[in-house]
């Protein structure tokens, strides 16, 4: 497997070259709803600092009352896996059919469990 | 649509047969219906005509927000001057997520605003068209926001991913915005003779503009039928125009207003009406840049940019300062 790394793309063909910018970096928002659920992506947003990103996140992703808390973290602190793992990666539960509840047959007497 | 007449690699579609093993394993994966991520590998092609059309769109609800921030200083009652606002506000949002969509592909926002202001990328010929009256408010959010639903809504079952997800917010908020518009255009064609004048001329105007939304006639376009093929394109042109003005001629006559082509007709063995093509040469030069409003829109565009550079470069410095302090305190 290779080393966790950004959760975008690092494509050297969009890239020719480009000078390094100089841009408010880019913060990914994570809301929590209404109703005790946890935390859930909702979309990014550029923003110069995190107090910024999270009234910039108030501002854009909660204007129909979307939410009650807000994470705000810097794209670039996030570790995504890499898609080519897919298979491998995940394979070692695909063996492991005792970990869901159905695979066992529990007579009707017995009652709900 | 708000992403008109987007080139694609103009080479024709391949079969899956002349595919190379890489590319074909992409393509049976849309076409199984499955979501392209950020990661994952995708064509050149793929990526540059999403950064292209993904933008695009962006534009359109950026340059957007214009003829309509046009009359919320004019709106006619408190209540209007609150929903107008929250309207053109729920547009920058649209902006937003688009240019988020768009950078999941390895582009910056600040990149495609640029390419915005420079002229060399495009936004819907539709915002290039003036807001002359009230009831051009209401014709703007009944046509304008209903085109642009048509095109949406499909779009929502796109390949890419973060496009996708992008579509779904969008358009649980436009709804508000086409209803919003109808209410407006309710109030003036059941107001003073001169408020019904004002809704018919309104619908004038922005009728033919309305129809050019959705792009000349693609059937035959090899840029379309990639697009199409790879889902970042779900219909084409003609059959989203169809669908609108089959939509919107029965709206037109609850109002009691006349949709301006007198050749309109119900034709029932297509079960849809035949009507007038809008002119496509007007079209062409609106692209071009020479439509009644591209110069103040693009030069709107640009003073804001300007003059929020100093903000932009404030807040940046103001946060790397605090940053290093935080870090030589540590
Ligand atoms: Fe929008
Ligand atoms: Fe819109
Ligand atoms: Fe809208």
């Amino acid at each position: 497997m290779s080393a966790p790394n950004s959760a975008y793309p690092d494509i050297p063909e969009a890239q020719p070259e480009k000078p390094k910018r100089h841009e408010w970096p880019l913060w990914e928002i994570f809301i929590r709803g209404q109703h005790g659920m946890s935390h859930r992506h909702v979309g990014s947003l550029h923003a110069p600092d995190a107090e910024m990103a999270i009234k910039n996140a108030r501002d854009v992703y909660t204007r129909r009352n979307e939410g009650v808390s807000i994470w705000a973290v810097e794209a670039r602190h996030i570790a995504a896996s890499s898609p080519g793992d897919k298979g491998p990666f995940y394979e070692p539960s695909e063996s492991k059919v005792y970990r869901h509840p159905t695979f066992f047959d529990i007579p009707d007497e017995v009652g709900a469990m | 649509m708000y992403a008109q007449m987007v080139k694609s690699t103009g080479q024709g579609v391949k079969s899956l047969d002349e595919m190379e093993p890489q590319e074909r394993a992409f393509q049976e994966r849309i076409n199984a219906g499955e979501k392209i991520e950020p990661k994952d590998w995708m064509p050149a092609g793929y990526r540059k005509n999403l950064i292209r059309q993904i933008g695009q769109h962006a534009h359109s609800e950026i340059v957007g927000q214009l003829p309509e921030g046009n009359w919320i200083t004019r709106a006619p009652t408190l209540e209007r001057k609150a929903i107008l606002l929250a309207k053109v506000q729920d547009e920058a949002g649209h902006g937003l997520y688009l240019y988020c969509a768009a950078e999941t592909l390895g582009v910056s926002r600040d990149e495609l605003t640029e390419d915005l202001l420079s002229g060399k990328m495009k936004y819907s010929s539709i915002f290039n068209y003036p807001t002359l009256t009230w009831a051009d408010m209401g014709a703007v959010g009944w046509l304008v926001d209903g085109a642009a639903i048509m095109n949406q809504v499909p779009l929502q079952r796109t390949s890419y991913g973060p496009y996708a997800r992008a579509m779904v917010r969008i358009c649980k908020e436009e709804s508000f915005h086409q209803r919003q518009g109808y209410d407006i255009m309710m109030k003036m064609a059941q107001g003073t003779p001169a408020q019904k004048r004002m809704a018919q001329d309104a619908l004038n105007r922005f009728w033919y503009p309305s129809l050019m939304m959705f792009g000349p006639s693609d059937a035959d376009s090899v840029h379309s039928a990639q697009s199409m093929a790879w889902k970042i394109k779900m219909n084409t042109n003609d059959e989203l125009r169809q669908k609108f003005v089959d939509q919107t001629v029965p709206q037109a006559e609850y109002l009691g207003l006349t949709v301006p082509d007198e050749t309109l007709e119900w034709n029932d063995d297509k079960g849809g009406y035949d009507f007038a093509e809008p002119d496509w040469s007007e079209f062409f030069d609106v692209i071009k840049g020479n439509g009644p409003c591209n110069v103040e829109r693009l030069a709107a565009r640009n003073k804001a940019w300007d003059d929020g550079k100093w903000v932009r470069e404030g807040l940046l410095a103001h946060a790397e300062k605090r940053a290093s302090k935080k870090v030589a305190a540590e």
